[in-house]
Formats: structure tokens, sequence, C-alpha cells
């Protein structure tokens, strides 16, 4: 009897430990989210461009190709890490990204890619957030993979890694090409 | 280059700690002498490296290298020198590369003034700590590597967050992990004494000044980061019962426990496997406040990081590092003899008490904590655990713990006179209730807690006084004998009176500060004012300052109390250069009796500010309490009896010798 | 005195503290607790005037109204949005679009008022429990026939 006392902290411990790790399943990982917006057509896209002179974004101009549309903001550090992943998208899976920088200054997005390289075919400027809202974004940076018919074909939310890249980008582009 | 190099460092250290982990242990348990010995130059070595990579790691922040990743997340080259240099461990990389200097800082010191520690337990304790090590530095290695490069490196970096460019959370990191850490080396010598087989009166003496000192610095960790969140958040609030400000709390309530079991253990010999459990325990919230913290389970304002990959090495550490230990404690724990009997109301009664209720105070807090998680897990449902919740728990628990401070050292060992030491705190107690009587004079309608509190607070403070006053014998004799027995009071006595003094004013100051705390809010014109118990605002104008790394709107307020101005405040709203948020500076001004905070908000765009303004009475108390506690701890720490390594009666230490 | 005796009176004494301990436990989690609640589920399941809990999702852009200390919002999740009126000073991460987390109740007129705002000191993500409340809210769309969100207006 007395010795089962002495158990106690270390089966008190189990448990806790045993409940941390279902805690820390990834799949309750808040950045898996299915998106409202997936099967469903894009929202309208027409924003200014970065610089003064710059023609304007218009998702429509697009429309009859796979596009990859990538929010991101210059303030944003993990936009940042997976910014050299953007220009991959494009290389090695031939889907051209459009870049939103998402309530952010002009200047600074500009300045932001003239610093990394601007891996983007098209850019523009979402001031206000509205584009970012109707897309149902949850921060910066998401990247939105959209169809020839401008339907919304898959959401990743977070930056792009190269496991993200991998497994679940590129299953995706592939779908879509069929 | 540097940065390779103290990259490097941590590798050198790692292997350092491998062999201090392995070869003592084993040197230990075979009588191989020199491989005992060899826990010494190993550990001075380890904290040489991680100390080499320490400094490599702040002079890349000083010199702004942004080549070094961190430092391109978490500095900036306009700001000012203290915070580049906080900005080294204001982050979950620097901030590991700290833990593990201060364990190795512990390990090391430890083979320095140990002495006359018998060798086995040296070399084991040693061994332990160094296993410590190596999980944290493995950690580090592989998934959070502070020398990670940029290539290209950025011409400028992210800012240090505003939030952190404070001085007191500028300190609040390094004196919290002195205390966490700290207890580290309690630990290892509990493993060690468990696999020895033996705990006695010499063991607790050797561990004493190690808790000590790692108490004085959690307390004075934990009050800084409090003081910090009332001066830098601009709520006038100072405790959130954040996941993570209870992170850094419940390691302090068990090491508060610990070091009254181990006084019993000290004195009786008794106790003692409670005392090695808490002991493992304490370290043990440690790591999982590390868990909590950077696996990003929980939410919370403060959080690190939300890796989970890095959270499953952490779990993993803490699953092994508290696990193994309390395995061993249930295989050894029962061979542990018991020492000395006691009568319930005596000295060891009341640390019992003490200790039980502490540790069921410290079990409330665990459980506040993670009943969000535990809910979301098998309900999915969301729900929040506030200050409600622990007021009514904890709170009400803390009481009969504040009551029975002010009795416990009356009471003799083996058997003490409860009746004889009320009937010497009658004057605590009518005082007490005076002080219940006002409370609820001076708001009839505040929290049930208030005069409750407060009178605890004030029975305690008017007991140490009357305690202290009795062992010096204040009133009988000249002065000079008076002052002659004061001299001679041993320093670990002064410290307990200290230490409990410093509580009770630190409650008091927490019950005035929360059940009395009074608030305006109001949209104000230059020129204009709002006023809030008594004391008139005005406010005189709004002007744009610039600092060494931001912009700022300050306010000149001017505070006046019938008619006179008493005081000038000068609150700001900062814009710092690159992260977009604004943060707000308060104004306070403290005098014991009250804080006036105020607080500037956004421009009307009309010409006029939004303005928020707080009356906090006593609220200066609680820093002034810690301050005290600290103090208390440091004075006991000083007294010669406990100092590892001083030449304590011969004798024993040649008994204890085995 | 006994060893016996001792440890009696040790456990009796365990069990009394631990037992004050529980009830304290239990009386504070069934009155103490704060849940949170979407936009949507508020809409369909208006909870009890005066019953405080805490109200999360994206402040809609556009709704924000300050008129002296009082400031409105709308919360949204893409789904439904809550009206809120809060009486001080919003924090500094509060923004348009942002996630936000804003604790009060409703009052007998109907209306939500908060009694504090919540943003979380990270600019990049929004709370867990918003993104959750989002996702429920997007799946709960779905589930209905695959209309548009709503788009904030």
């Amino acid at each position: 009897m007395r010795r089962l006392v002495f158990l106690l902290p270390i089966a008190i411990v189990a448990v806790l430990v045993a409940l941390f790790w279902i805690g820390l399943d990834p799949n309750r990982d808040k950045s898996v989210l299915p998106s409202a917006l997936v099967g469903n057509p894009a929202p309208a896209v027409d924003l200014p461009g970065l610089v003064d002179g710059a023609p304007r974004l218009n998702l429509a101009q697009f429309k009859g190709q796979l596009v990859a549309i990538n929010f991101f903001a210059s303030w944003c550090l993990p936009c940042r890490a997976e910014h050299p992943l953007l220009q991959q998208i494009t290389a090695e899976f031939g889907v051209p990204v459009i870049g939103i920088a998402w309530k952010d200054k002009p200047e600074a997005a500009h300045a932001f890619l003239q610093e990394l390289g601007d891996p983007y075919v098209a850019t523009g400027i979402d001031h206000n957030g509205r584009t970012g809202i109707d897309f149902g974004i949850t921060g910066v940076p998401e990247t939105f993979l959209v169809g020839a018919d401008g339907t919304v074909l898959y959401r990743f939310a977070g930056p792009v890694s190269d496991d993200g890249l991998r497994n679940e980008l590129a299953p995706a582009i592939a779908e879509a090409k069929k | 280059m540097i940065p390779e190099l103290g990259h490097y460092a941590l590798v050198l250290a790692l292997v350092m700690a491998l062999a201090q982990a392995s070869l003592p242990m084993v040197g230990a348990a075979r009588g191989i002498r020199p491989w005992m010995q060899l826990a010494k130059p190993a550990a001075l070595a380890q904290f040489a490296f991680v100390a080499f990579a320490f400094l490599a790691l702040m002079q890349a922040f000083a010199s702004s290298d942004f080549s070094v990743a961190i430092v391109t997340q978490h500095s900036h080259s306009e700001q000012p020198l203290i915070y580049k240099l906080s900005g080294t461990w204001g982050n979950h990389e620097g901030s590991l590369l700290l833990w593990v200097l201060i364990l190795t800082i512990f390990g090391a010191l430890v083979a320095l003034f140990g002495e006359n520690l018998p060798p086995r337990l040296k070399a084991r304790t040693l061994a332990i700590q160094a296993m410590i090590s190596v999980g944290f530095l493995l950690f580090m290695l592989l998934t959070s590597n502070p020398f990670t490069r940029l290539n290209p490196a950025p011409v400028e970096g992210d800012e240090l967050n505003p939030l952190l460019q404070d001085p007191g959370l500028a300190m609040h990191p390094p004196m919290l992990y002195l205390g966490y850490v700290g207890f580290s080396i309690v630990f290892s010598f509990a493993v060690a004494a468990l696999i020895d087989g033996k705990v006695d009166a010499a063991w607790a003496r050797w561990v004493r000044p190690w808790c000590l000192l790692s108490w004085s610095c959690l307390t004075g960790g934990v009050a800084l980061g409090s003081w910090w969140a009332y001066n830098e958040l601009g709520w006038g609030g100072w405790w959130f019962w954040d996941p993570v400000e209870n992170a850094s709390f419940m390691p302090w309530l068990i090491g508060t426990a610990l070091l009254h079991s181990a006084l019993v253990v000290e004195k009786r010999d008794a106790l003692k496997s409670w005392t090695i459990l808490l002991s493992i325990l304490t370290f043990g919230f440690s790591l999982l406040g590390t868990f909590l913290v950077r696996s990003g389970i929980i939410t919370s304002v403060h959080a690190f990081a939300d890796d989970p990959t890095r959270g499953v090495f952490i779990l993993a550490l803490l699953a092994i590092a508290i696990g193994a230990p309390l395995s061993l404690y249930a295989l050894r724990a029962p061979t542990l003899r018991g020492g000395g009997l006691f009568a319930p109301l005596s000295r060891e009664g009341a640390l019992v008490m003490n200790n039980l209720l502490l540790a069921t105070m410290t079990a409330t807090v665990l459980l506040g904590t993670l009943y969000p998680l535990l809910l979301d897990l098998t309900t999915g449902k969301t729900i929040s655990v506030g200050a409600p919740f622990y007021l009514a728990t904890f709170g009400v628990l803390a009481l009969p713990l504040l009551l029975l401070m002010a009795v416990g050292p009356f009471m003799g060992w083996k058997r003490g006179d409860v009746r004889g030491a009320l009937q010497r705190l009658v004057a605590a107690g009518i005082c007490a209730l005076g002080a219940a009587i006002i409370a609820v004079w001076i708001r009839s309608d505040g929290p049930l807690l208030a005069p409750f509190g407060l009178a605890a607070g004030v029975w305690l403070l008017v007991g140490t006084l009357i305690e202290f006053m009795e062992r010096i014998r204040l009133f009988e004799g000249n002065p000079a004998r008076i002052w002659n027995r004061a001299r001679h009071m041993p320093r670990a006595a002064y410290g307990m009176s200290l230490a409990h003094f410093g509580l009770a004013v630190a409650v008091i100051g927490m019950t005035g500060a929360a059940a009395w705390k009074t608030e305006n809010i109001k949209v104000l014109q230059p020129g204009q004012s709002l006023t809030l118990q008594g004391y008139e605002f005005r406010l005189e104008s709004v002007g744009g300052i610039r600092g060494e790394n931001y912009l700022a709107d300050q306010a000149h307020f001017v505070v006046s109390r019938d008619g006179n101005a008493i005081a000038n405040l000068y609150p700001e709203r900062r814009q710092y250069l690159v992260q977009p948020m604004p943060t707000t500076e308060a104004a306070i001004r403290s005098t014991p009796l009250a804080d006036l905070y105020a607080v500037i908000g956004e421009p009307d765009g009309k010409g006029g500010w939004i303005v928020r303004v707080y009356h906090e009475p006593l609220v200066s108390w609680i820093w002034f309490g810690a301050l005290i506690m600290v103090a208390g701890g440091l004075t006991s720490l000083s007294d010669r009896r406990y100092r590892v390594g001083a030449p304590v009666r011969a004798g024993a230490a040649q008994a204890a010798k085995a | 005195m006994s060893r016996k005796r001792l440890r009696l009176y040790l456990v009796l004494a365990t069990l009394v503290v631990l037992g004050i301990a529980a009830t304290l436990i239990l009386r504070a989690l069934n009155e103490e607790l704060v849940f949170f609640r979407s936009p949507t589920e508020v809409t369909t399941n208006r909870p009890d005037a005066g019953s405080l809990f805490r109200l999360g999702g994206l402040v809609e852009t556009g709704t924000v109204e300050k008129q002296g200390e009082q400031v409105s919002f709308s919360v949204t999740d893409l789904s439904s949005a809550v009206t809120v009126t809060y009486r001080g000073l919003l924090p500094d991460l509060f923004r348009e679009g942002q996630g936000v987390i804003v604790e009060g109740a409703f009052d007998d007129s109907g209306q939500f008022v908060a009694r504090e705002v919540l943003a979380k000191h990270d600019e990049t993500y929004m709370p867990p429990e918003v993104a959750k409340a989002l996702k429920e809210s997007g799946r709960w769309q779905e589930t209905e026939g695959k209309t548009q969100p709503a788009v904030t207006q």
C-alpha cells in the first residue's frame, strides 16, 4: 500500500505527458484550415500597382490559365522566409504567381521586392485589406491556387516551406493540370 | 566568423556534457576516483564553451550583425545599446542559450565550491546536471540554432518587439532563469541522493544555499515581470493569470514549499522522501514552463513560438527528465528511513501544513492553466480561465497559509505551544480585524476576498514584527543588550522575518490595488481635464517627440488636488521604426499610498485625444514587498552556516563521507 | 505519539485540504469559466443578457466608429456579424480586418457591450480560437449548400 503512494507522482506525470502529446498533434494546427472559398469562384481582384505608373492588377486578365495568388506584406517575417520558394512555383511547376501586398505601404512592399527579388508576374497593393477579407485569409502569408476558369482550387495557409511545396502545393497543381 | 565559432563552441560544450554525464556517474558506481574527479574540469569547460557561445551571440547583437538570422529578426541598428544587448535573449533561440548558460554556471559553481561534498554525491550531481545540459544543447543544435546565418545578409533588421524595449523586461529573463534553472542543481542533488540511497541532514544543508539562491532570483524574476506588465501594458494591471505567468509562478510556489520542507530534513531528519519529491518537481515545473511557452500548445498573449516539432522535442525532454527521476523515486523512496517523530501541533506540523497548502495551491494553478487545453481536447469547446477562477480557488487557499505563517515561527520543534503563540499574537489579531473593518468601510461593495486578504496581510505583518521583537526581547534590558541580541541573531532568522514581512507587504499591496482600483476615461481637448478620486488631470498639450528609435505623441498632464498642482505626467504613444504597431508608455506617479496612472490613446481626429487614468492604492507595496522578500532570501543565504564549502562541523562532514 | 498516529493525522489533514480545494475548484469551474463563442453561434443562439463570454472573429473593415470614448465595430466570422460597443482605449494591435477577441455580455437591449478587447501580441497570426471559429463557420456554410462566404459590407 505504501509503495503505491510513491507511484502516484510518476502516474500523474504520465497522464500529463499523454495529454500534451495529444495536444501537440499537428492536425490540431490552426494553420490547416479548410477554406470556405475552395470550390467557389475567386473573388474579383482589382488593385493598384505598387509604384506610380505601374499597371493595375486585375485577376480577370489571367482567366484561362492556372495561377497562384500569394498574399504577403513587407512587415511579415514568415513572408521573408517563404519568398525564395515562390520562385520555385513558377520555375518548377510553370505556374505564374501573382503577389498581393496586404495591408502594407506601397513603398515598403516595393522595397521588400527590390531587396528579396520579385517572383511575381503581377503585383497589387491591398491597402485596406478588403481583398484579403474577400479571400478569407486568416493572416499573411497565404497562397491560393486559382484555376483557368477562375475557381479557387487550393488554399495554403502560412509560409510555403519546402515540405509544403512538395507535399501539398505540388499535388494540388498536378491535380489542377489534369 | 565569430558566429561560426560560437556554433562550434556549442558543439564542444555538448561533447563535454556527454563526457560529464557519463564518466563521473560510472566512476561513482564503480569507485573509480579519477572518473569522478573528471566532473569538475568537465563542468568548468562546459561553462567556458557555453559562455563563449553566449558572448559570441551577444557580440552579434551588439554589432548589429544582420547575417545572423535572429539578429535580423529581433534587432535594429538604431536601437539603444541596452536593447541590442537584451535582444540576445529576447527571442526563442537566444533565451535557450541563456537557459543553458545558467545551467552550466550552476554546474561550475558546484564544481568549484563543493570541496567538502562527498565525492560520490558531487560526481553524481554534476553528472545529472550534465544530462540536462545534453538535452538542451541537443535541442538547440537540432531545432533552434541561434547562429543560423542569412545569406545574403539584410541591410537592416526587423527590430526587437517594442514591448520588449523596456528596462524591466530586459532584466526579467536573466533573473527569472537564474531562479528557474537554479533549481536544476537542487534537482540534480536530489536525484544523486536517490541513486546514493541516502538522504540526511547533511544533504539538506548542502542543498539549502542553492535553494535560497534560486528562490530569491525567482522571486525577483516574477516580480520584475509583473512590474514590467504594470508599466508597459497600459492597463494598470500587474497579473493576468496568463499561462506564461503561471508557468513561472508554479515553480515559485513549489520552490517555497521545498525551502521549508528542507528545513525539517535538516533540523529533524524527517520529511525526506517528500523533500526529494519536491526537489524533482520544482525543476519539473520549470521544464513544464519551458514547454508551455515554447511549444505553442497553449494560447497566450506572449508565447514564444508555434512550432510543433520543437514542442515534441521539449515534451520528450520533459518526459525523460521528470519521468526517469520519478520512477527512481518510486523505487528508492520507500527505503528512505523515516526520521524524528513530532506532535501534529509543532513547528514540523506547521511546516507540513505549509507544504500541504502550497502544494494544493500549485495544483489549482496547474489545473486552471491546463483546463482549457483539456476541455478543448475532450469536448472541442473553447473556454478561458481567468482571474475570477484563481481568486476563488488559489486566493481562498492562500488565506489559511498567511494565517499560519505568523503562528509557525512561535512553535517549537517536536511539540509547540499553540495557545501561547496565539496569546502573543492578540495584537496582530486586533490590527487584522481593524484592517478588515477599514476595507469594508472604504468600499462596501468590493470583492469579498478583499477584507479577508487585507486582514490576512496585516495579521502576518504585525505577527512577524511581534515574533522578531520577542526574539530579541525588545522590551527587556538596556538598549546595549538588546542591540547585542539583535547582532547575534543568526542571519537565517533575519532572513525568515524579512521574507515573511515582505510577503505581508506584498499581499497588502495586491489586495489594495485589486480591490480599490478606480479608473476614468474621457476624450479630452488640450485645456480640458478629467477627475478621479479627487485628483484633477488637466491635459495641457500633446506634442510630437523623437526618441532614439521611435516617434511618439507625448501628452503633458498636470495633476492637481484641491487646486494645488502636485505632479506632471507625460504619457506617450510610440511608433517604433519597423514594427507597425504603436505602443503605449504609461506615465505613473507613485507614492506609498497610491499610484496615479495616465495613458493616452488615439486622437479622435478633431483635436481631442482619448485618455484613461487610474488610481491604484497601495500598488507600490507589491514591488517593495517583493524586494524585501528577495532581501530576506539573500540574507539567509549569507548565513555562514549554509555556505557550501564552509568548514561546517568537520566531524559531521567526515561521518557523511560514505 | 506513535508513527502510525502521526501518519493518520497527516492523511487526515491532506484529505481535508484537498477536499476544500476540490470544492472550491468545482464551484469556480461552474461559475467562473468564460466561454468562447463565434458570431454565428451567438446569432443562432443568443446567450442570456448579462452572461459573460468571449466573442471572437475578424474586425469587419469599415465598421469601426468612434464617438468620444465610445467605439463600436462589427465582429464577423465571414458568415455572421455582431456589433460590439466598447468604452475605452483599444489595444495597440486592434486593426480592421484583423483577428480580435472581445469579452463582454449582451445587455438588456440586445447590444453586446465589451468589457475587454484583446489582441494577440503578434501581427501575422490571429488567436487560434478565432481561426477555429472561422473554420467552423466556413464548414457550416459548406454543408448549407456552398454559398459564397458573406463578403463584408
